[in-house]
């Protein structure tokens, strides 16, 4: 018994933005769902069930908020899943979504996920001591420093590949009305000048702190061949591996590289480099572009940081990688994810706007979280898929 | 839709669990026993899917060592719910209905003693008007419960009734944590706690953790060798807010037991209520008949270990259909203040 | 263990509105799509999905429609002694509020009971601002409005106390470092020496289990300079955080590195443990100060590459 197709046909994201002062945490979720729901021509009636995703609970201080946020969230009455899986979670909210589609069970489900950072201070809700462990860490930065500088080490790569990808990405977020960061004038040289936080990682290789949610409509195959341009679901996968095991490679993370070699199994490609258009990869710190093009099969280990010292993850490049700019510009954490994904479907759908990739048939949208540890993607078309 | 099976089940509970918030070193005998169960090893299965909560633990990420019992090198297809673990099992079987996979295994578990439990569920409150009062979630049962009596709905003898079957049926569970029958004078003569509730009206606080397997089509033979097949499993939601609901009924577990296609025929209930009165509200939402036995187990008036107590529900039914005392069954989870979110699984057995 | 944060909500125009209102003195509702007012008021109706935009300002008397008693309150309550929470319906509200009752036993409550506001002197525009309390017919002496900008946001302490416990192989951990030694353990099945002992192996899922010491010199595999300040940090910036390989490990420890300049850090680094004074042990990673330069040459990066 094949599986059913699905598609987006819907898609909505907030003003991400470092405080959204104007909104609840209610308001801040309907005003993605509503724009997702509104794309795709449907009112909350004609929603099946509900999806939602968010990193920890501690963020925002509710224990399970999506209870509170039931009614709101127009999920009083139906079916409601409430997905946690660390920084990926968008992406695995985005799959479970898509998993009650194409089992069978629903025809049209709608999924957000969101992050209220300005609530509270990831670093202290990140930072909970506990005996064993040293107190030395400071937050998602002190954590994965220390790994950057080991691939750095490894693949030889120059010091600015980083500075690179933190300038690039700005600038395609100048091309995303949505994007929190808006930093005219970026340079590799600007960067490079900006505060050194935990060396190797200078400040404007860093990811921000965004209070944003993400939210997608998926339909089954009747419903969205009745769409001018849905973007079909190619193929997801998510995998997971420990935080720390004696010669786990934090580096290139065997959960990552096999998520990656199992997804363009199932969507039958064999040389994603060539056959992926374009890709929205999770990069919170700059240098983890070069070091996910390695994980993902796009460039072989060791030399990913020269795909894009060349140029060719830039939006006119031949993968282009954070089209809207990326996490490096918008992080709301638990949406950070599910925005990866939904971008990827703008591309495909050919509705990114300013951002768009001219011709773009087939996108990856990637999330991880944890210690480099979950990985979820997915592959999405513009047309259906024929496996 | 594909058949698809419990086709294993391992559990503990206990009042006070003695080691760290994740639990890893619990839930390594619970993994053995599955796979001794099924005969399976770590390689023969082919998804997992956990439910616990940060909050309970009292730190981030707290799933996320817990999957360290797994053994996650080779990495492993896995997710997680913030949810009890019936959640989890409802999102593995979509994804052996999606045809990726044949098997998962689902896990769920809990250090309610931790903190104070009633206090950190305050937690699950709308954080802005409810919240800052800090009301507890017993005494949101307690509110529920009156409003049943005040209604004719019940009476304090009828919620006696059902806790002294539970304790009594907890006898015979060696996981229970609270067991002994008495009467139903002698159980109302005791103090209230939560007026109109009693200390015995109320779930006992529990540590623990729990695992169901499945399996789908001829694969589930291969495990067991009469499979629970799940032949409905549906669940759905009400509003968190008191105002906007009526309290004495259950819309989400009546459109669950609907979206199953009913309950008629069903010979044993494990039903997740964590207070008495709420098997009352949960029998007459699911529409079972009056010859149905309800938690055989003892229910979670028994034992009720926080994002495993409705898995443990999935699995005390499905092992009366293994060992052939029944041949449908129903389990239930509850999840939210006061049964908001509500999930019903029917299995049936093959002869 | 206290984990405590005070959050910093905003409230978004409706839940604005109702905490205005309080603040005033006023109890503020919301009209739903059927025609109720709700109290407090929902940001979107649950049947419309619609915001809702139209408020009613309603008298602060109304009746209990259930009620419980707290015999064992719980901090942060609105009373430390034993009082009744009601659902009550405000007079001209289509659905119940739950709050507090301040009533002396469980007997002089009952639903059907006629209550009013009791308002705090001090407001701040939260359900803090009152409580309830029968009502007795003399009217309580009017509030006036409390002047100030309306509620946007509010903060809100949530502070809940755990008890923290460790595996058994943790304590074993905890133990050894409290007799000044660094105790690892092996996975019977793969036979790497984790430090500290685990639970589950993260690769085979079962408990480590033959105690094995561990040398205090080791390798810094790969570590960063922690420049930035941040809110619980306990160890003032800047500072280098590290992997340290002890020897005999196949696992790296994270730890601090000092007396030598951070710029002077570098991976292959071999560093030993420096313990603090006796007097200052207790059962926990701190006990060891630091890792310092040990006096050996650099290791090879072949030694310690399969560690990053």
């Amino acid at each position: 018994m094949g599986k059913t197709p699905a598609a987006v046909v819907g898609i909505g994201q907030t003003h991400h933005r470092a405080k959204r002062e104007d909104v609840s945490m209610a308001g801040l979720c309907r005003e993605a769902m509503d724009r997702a729901l509104d794309d795709a021509g449907l009112t909350f009636d004609e929603i099946d069930a509900i999806v939602i995703g968010k990193a920890p609970d501690l963020f925002e201080g509710v224990m399970m908020p999506e209870l509170y946020l039931a009614e709101a969230l127009g999920a009083a009455g139906k079916p409601l899943l409430r997905v946690h899986t660390a920084g990926s979670v968008g992406g695995s909210t985005a799959i479970v979504a898509s998993s009650l589609v194409q089992a069978g069970v629903h025809k049209r489900v709608l999924t957000v996920a969101f992050e209220k950072q300005s609530e509270s201070n990831a670093m202290w809700a990140l930072s909970v001591p506990v005996p064993f462990v040293m107190p030395v860490h400071a937050g998602a930065g002190g954590y994965f420093a220390p790994h950057v500088r080991s691939y750095i080490r490894r693949s030889e790569a120059p010091s600015h590949i980083g500075a690179i990808v933190a300038a690039k990405d700005r600038n395609n977020a100048l091309k995303n009305p949505y994007a929190h960061l808006h930093n005219e004038g970026t340079t590799v040289e600007s960067v490079l000048a900006s505060q050194m936080l935990w060396d190797p990682i200078h400040y404007d290789e860093t990811c921000p702190s965004s209070d944003g949610a993400c939210a997608m409509v998926i339909a089954a195959e009747d419903v969205a061949k009745t769409y001018e341009a849905p973007a079909w679901i190619h193929g997801t996968v998510m995998r997971s591996e420990p935080t720390s095991a004696a010669e786990r490679d934090q580096v290139n993370p065997q959960a990552g590289r096999e998520a990656a070699a199992a997804l363009w199994k199932a969507t039958g490609i064999t040389d994603p480099a060539r056959e992926i258009d374009c890709a929205e990869i999770y990069v919170p710190f700059a240098w983890f572009e070069p070091m996910w093009l390695e994980n993902l099969g796009f460039a072989a280990e060791g030399s990913g940081w020269k795909l894009t010292e060349a140029g060719e993850t830039a939006l006119d490049g031949g993968l282009p990688v954070n089209m809207s700019g990326g996490v490096l510009s918008s992080n709301p954490i638990g949406a950070s994810g599910m925005l990866r994904f939904a971008e990827a479907a703008l591309q495909v759908r050919g509705r990114a706007g300013e951002h768009q990739v001219d011709g773009a048939r087939r996108a990856l949208g990637h999330a991880y979280g944890g210690g480099s540890q979950f990985f979820s993607m997915w592959v999405v078309g513009s047309q259906p898929p024929t496996n | 839709m594909r058949d698809v099976a419990v086709v294993g089940f391992a559990q503990r509970q206990m009042k006070d669990f003695d080691g760290s918030p994740s639990m890893a070193e619990l839930l390594v005998p619970i993994l053995a026993e599955c796979y001794e169960q099924t005969g399976w090893a770590k390689k023969d299965i082919g998804f997992w899917c956990s439910g616990s909560s940060d909050y309970l633990a009292g730190r981030s990420f707290s799933f996320v060592s817990a999957i360290d019992a797994i053994g996650v090198l080779p990495p492993v297809n896995e997710s997680h719910v913030e949810m009890d673990a019936a959640w989890a099992l409802y999102e593995a079987w979509l994804k052996i209905q999606t045809g990726e996979v044949d098997t998962a295994l689902v896990f769920g578990f809990g250090k309610a003693s931790a903190g104070v439990l009633r206090r950190t569920l305050t937690l699950q409150l709308d954080p802005y008007t409810m919240t800052p009062l800090w009301p507890d979630t017993v005494s949101l049962a307690a509110l529920q419960a009156r409003l049943g009596l005040d209604a004719g709905l019940w009476d304090e003898a009828a919620l006696a009734e059902v806790v002294n079957r539970s304790l009594t049926d907890a006898e015979k569970n060696e996981y229970a944590v609270r067991a002994g029958g008495s009467s139903v004078g002698e159980l109302l003569a005791r103090p209230m706690f939560a007026d109109p509730l009693r200390k015995h009206d109320c779930a006992p606080v529990t540590d623990g953790a729990a695992a169901i397997v499945l399996a789908a089509g001829d694969r589930a033979y291969d495990a067991n060798q009469r499979p629970a097949w799940i032949t409905g499993i549906a669940h759905s939601s009400d509003g968190l807010h008191l105002g906007t609901r009526d309290l004495t009924i259950s819309g989400s577990a009546e459109r669950a037991a609907a979206a199953v296609g009913g309950t008629a025929g069903v010979q044993v209930a494990e039903l997740h209520a964590p207070f008495s009165h709420q098997e009352l509200v949960l029998r007459s939402a699911l529409g079972l008949a009056d010859d149905v036995a309800v938690s055989p187990s003892g229910g979670a008036l028994a034992a009720n270990p926080m994002f495993s107590a409705g898995a443990i529900r999935i699995g005390e039914a499905a092992k009366r259909i293994w060992d052939g005392s029944a041949d449908k069954v129903l389990g239930h989870a509850t999840s939210g203040p006061a049964l908001q979110q509500n999930l019903v699984c029917v299995m049936e057995g093959r002869n | 263990m206290t984990v405590a944060f005070d959050y910093t909500r905003s409230t978004g125009p409706v839940i604005g509105r109702f905490l205005t209102g309080l603040r005033d003195a006023t109890i503020v509702g919301g009209r739903l799509a059927d025609g109720r007012v709700a109290v407090p008021p929902p940001e979107f109706d649950p049947v419309s999905h619609q915001a809702v935009t139209e408020f009613v300002e309603l008298p602060d008397t109304g009746t209990v429609t259930s009620w419980t008693w707290v015999s064992e309150p719980v901090a942060g309550q609105p009373f430390e002694r034993p009082f009744a929470w009601a659902l009550i319906t405000v007079d001209g509200a289509g659905t119940p509020w739950l709050h507090a009752v301040d009533v002396a036993s469980p007997d002089d409550i009952e639903t059907g009971m006629r209550v009013r506001a009791r308002w705090s002197e001090e407001r701040t525009g939260s359900v803090n601002d009152l409580v309830f309390e029968p009502d007795t017919g003399d009217r309580a002496v009017a509030q006036t409005p409390a002047a100030g900008d309306d509620v946007s946001r509010i903060v809100t302490p949530v502070g809940l106390d755990y008890h923290y416990a460790a595996s058994p192989e943790e304590s074993s951990f905890f133990r050894g470092l409290a007799e000044g030694r660094i105790l690892g353990q092996r996975c019977p099945k793969c036979r790497k020496v984790y430090v500290p002992p685990r639970g589950a192996c993260p690769t085979d899922g079962v408990p480590t289990a033959e105690e094995v010491e561990l040398s205090q010199v080791g390798t810094v595999t790969t570590f960063c300079i922690v420049n930035v300040p941040f809110l619980g940090q306990k160890i003032k910036p800047p500072y280098v955080s590290a992997y340290v390989l002890l020897d005999g490990a196949d696992i790296a420890l994270q730890h601090l590195i000092l007396d030598i300049p951070a710029e002077e850090v570098r991976m292959g680094m071999r560093v030993e443990a420096v313990w603090k004074p006796r007097e200052e042990w207790g059962t926990s990673i701190e006990n060891i100060s630091h890792f310092a330069p040990a006096d050996e040459p650099d290791a090879d990066f072949d030694s310690y590459k399969h560690h990053l």
